[in-house]
């Protein structure tokens, strides 16, 4: 055995390839906002993809927009955001290794993202019901059939992926719960909820974007 | 934090002319609270800033680079 590892027994935390615990916590925020960044560009290609559209076809688009819920939308924009807060009290929390707070903020952060998943799936049972769903059974004003098509792809296609990753990160709440549950999260190794709550802001982030672009265009006309 | 539900009250009902800038004004404003009292940036190393501008920048080539072309197509009629 080497004479440092006997001579300091280190947290049970740490491991092994890092200096120190400070260390290990930036390398792992780091790891998370790198990831984070390809995610950006990952929805980028979608926002691009819908900004050129948008921009030849506004009026089509303005159209489409106008059938999508602002009422369920808002709700889940109120919902989602409330997630990111009790999300940030978790990491606060988890910091000041107030335990009980912990598992509190986390569950309420996963019944939150739940109830965001449960309107959003409402809202495409409607879609489905007044035959927005593009395909064969699309149904829309003539002049705009196509290019509202095109609109609802995209809806379906971003708030999918959206809802996807919604669910990918209760998952990880649920990892997280656990750890805390049993005692793997303290005050000097709180960096896994911290990077989880990362990404779920990250989530929330995109639909702060994705709310207005879908379901706010063309409000103020007909 | 209600400064972010303020702002999905105005977006909501500020549905005038414009809105579309002032919606994504609103959303870069509500994203940029959250990466920074949320996610804690404010008091990040400065590898951490690197990260986030980063992300902004090469997004901004995406969409800035995509939309030169697509906007400027001179002889495509939108609409």
């Amino acid at each position: 055995m080497l004479p440092e590892a006997a001579h300091h027994p280190h947290n049970p935390a740490l491991a092994h390839q890092f200096d120190s615990l400070e260390q290990q916590t930036e390398a792992a925020t780091l790891g998370m906002w790198v990831f984070l960044v390809t995610e950006v560009l990952f929805f980028g290609g979608l926002f691009a993809t819908y900004a050129i559209y948008r921009a030849w076809y506004p009026t089509a688009f303005a159209a489409a927009s106008h059938e999508l819920d602002v009422t369920l939308g808002t709700i889940n924009t109120v919902v989602l955001i409330t997630s990111s807060l009790t999300m940030a009290l978790a990491v606060h929390a988890a910091q000041l290794a107030q335990r009980k707070l912990v598992l509190l903020f986390l569950a309420g952060t996963m019944i939150l993202g739940a109830v965001f998943l449960g309107i959003k799936g409402v809202e495409y049972y409607h879609k489905f019901v007044e035959h927005h769903v593009p395909g064969p059974g699309f149904q829309f004003e003539r002049e705009y059939f196509r290019h509202a098509q095109l609109f609802f792809s995209l809806y379906f296609l971003m708030t999918g992926l959206h809802a996807l990753h919604m669910v990918i990160g209760i998952g990880i709440m649920l990892v997280m719960f656990w750890w805390a549950w049993r005692g793997t999260i303290t005050a000097e190794y709180y960096s896994p909820i911290e990077i989880s709550g990362l990404y779920w802001h990250f989530v929330d982030i995109v639909w702060i974007f994705l709310f207005p672009l879908l379901y706010l265009i063309g409000r103020h006309g007909p | 934090m209600l400064c972010t539900y303020l702002t999905v009250q105005i977006a909501v009902f500020d549905l005038g002319r414009l809105n579309t800038v002032a919606a994504l004004v609103i959303a870069v404003f509500k994203a940029t609270l959250v990466v920074l009292f949320f996610m804690h940036v404010k008091y990040s190393s400065r590898l951490t800033w690197a990260a986030v501008l980063g992300s902004i920048f090469w997004l901004g080539i995406l969409l800035v680079l995509t939309m030169g072309d697509y906007l400027t197509r001179g002889w495509r009629t939108y609409g």
